[in-house]
């Protein structure tokens, strides 16, 4: 089926697109606002050490990436956008809840078959695409993990903002400077996976970008689940 | 799979568009703030807003987050940090003239003012404990620490009714902290006079600073001169500046 002949189905609430761009730009502001952040302790440990092995040890971040000006000011911008990152993440899983979308996105066991046949297709030791719902079971794992990521930034963020008063929550991820290095980890992931996400959309399925936007889908994968 | 869609679409088309238009609009303009404002703290434009925020998040953190009974995890003096950073916004390290006249002053709005000599601080009962200490930067060093609470101080002097924060004053050029009172009468709230078993060093605010483990390093007041109980929120030498008043963690 050619992109000029399928059906166009309407794919994203409006919910969801909302959340979608308005995450980028506030997960844009927190990632610039922390590499200004980190500038001031560029390292993770205990003053005298021993210090976590980190590839960014001392690293001073390009001036185009950060945000703040200064430590206050970072902190000002982190600490504020910490709240409509949160408020969009529980709209997002409050719709997927309510809505049952839940069911497309969340990766179970029973997708790890599939799992197998997308990446057997990807290394081209499968000649055809096999059949799928809204989403392929990689996308599922791509999409279930990045929503856990994004649930493991808020806490490891609570566990370095109140080690004092969450102590149970900074204990469980290893401690003060264990916690900020998880922190400062999870954003790369997100980076990675921005860029696998962006590269993939153009690659593979340029419709869905235009659904991401309007909510209406043409393309290749138009079924429902 | 069709004839279910087409009315879907229906609905969405009569209030599509103008979400579009708004949620294109919001998103640009919000894009168009954040590029502009990158590399700095908002300017004369955002910053008001983002220091308002910080106020709500002070709140946060007092009202919701605070505990007035939760200890900090205390530590084996084996655990101490080889190091512990000092600094002082002067531009040598603060020092008395004469110390044997240094006083701490205890005023505002307080039944009981009072003038404390280190020998009648050191009278007084006496808190010692080995924490985890975190500056704003993001560091941490573990120390011991030995003072009076100052829960012990507001005993003596009797705060009234009114009181509700109390200005912690220093001699280090014009660095002060405001303290809400909650956080100043925890059980770990102290005015240290000793540090890892010695008498507090010059570099540390000696002969007295304020110590707690939970608050961040920058609200931990050293070279005391004074502490005023006042009805009004004080401010402080970083917290004018921009960082978080409540500082506590």
């Amino acid at each position: 089926m050619t992109a000029t002949s399928a059906p166009t189905v309407r794919r994203h609430h409006w919910i969801v697109r909302l959340t979608h761009w308005a995450t980028v730009i506030v997960l844009a502001g927190m990632i610039a606002s922390g590499l200004q952040i980190y500038e001031a302790y560029a390292r993770f440990g205990n003053r005298g050490g021993p210090y976590f092995v980190s590839l960014f040890d001392g690293a001073q971040f390009p001036h185009w990436s950060r945000l703040g000006g200064w430590l206050a000011g970072a902190l000002n911008w982190h600490f504020a956008l910490a709240w409509p990152l949160v408020a969009f993440g529980l709209l997002y899983l409050g719709y997927l809840v309510r809505s049952g979308e839940w069911r497309a996105l969340l990766f179970r066991p029973r997708d790890v078959r599939g799992a197998i046949e997308m990446t057997k297709y990807y290394l081209h030791l499968r000649r055809e695409h096999p059949p799928q719902g809204k989403h392929n079971p990689l996308q599922k794992l791509a999409y279930t993990g990045v929503i856990g990521l994004g649930a493991l930034a808020v806490l490891t963020g609570f566990a370095v903002y109140k080690p004092t008063q969450l102590a149970w929550l900074t204990t469980l991820f290893g401690g003060f400077q264990a916690a900020r290095y998880w922190h400062f980890w999870i954003v790369w992931i997100f980076v990675g996976f921005t860029i696998m996400h962006v590269i993939l959309v153009f690659a593979v399925d340029p419709a869905s970008l235009r659904a991401m936007l309007t909510g209406s889908y043409r393309g290749r994968f138009p079924s429902h689940d | 799979m069709t004839e279910r869609q087409t009315p879907r679409r229906q609905d969405a088309k009569t209030q599509g568009i103008d979400r579009r238009a708004f949620v294109t609009l919001g998103l640009g303009s919000g894009a168009a703030a954040l590029l502009a404002a990158c590399g700095w703290d908002g300017g004369t434009l955002v910053r008001p807003g983002l220091w308002s925020i910080s106020r709500v998040n002070d709140w946060v953190g007092e009202k919701l987050l605070y505990s007035p009974t939760r200890l900090a995890r205390t530590y084996p003096p084996s655990e101490r940090s080889a190091a512990l950073p000092s600094y002082f916004i002067s531009r040598t390290v603060p020092m008395l003239g004469d110390p044997a006249a240094w006083r701490l002053r205890v005023d505002g709005l307080v039944a009981q003012p009072l003038e404390l000599s280190l020998d009648d601080l050191m009278r007084m009962p006496r808190v010692s404990y080995t924490v985890k200490h975190h500056c704003v930067e993001g560091w941490s060093a573990i120390a011991s620490w030995h003072g009076v609470p100052v829960s012990a101080i507001v005993e003596q002097v009797r705060p009234t009714k009114a009181a509700r924060y109390i200005s912690f004053v220093s001699f280090d050029a014009d660095y002060a902290n405001g303290w809400d009172m909650a956080s100043a009468l925890h059980p770990q709230t102290i005015l240290a006079y000793g540090m890892n078993d010695n008498p507090l060093p010059a570099a540390h605010g000696a002969p007295l600073r304020l110590y707690s483990p939970t608050k961040l390093g920058y609200k931990l007041t050293k070279y005391l001169v004074s502490m005023t109980f006042m009805d009004q929120r004080p401010g402080g030498y970083w917290e004018d500046q921009g960082y978080p008043w409540f500082g506590g963690i």
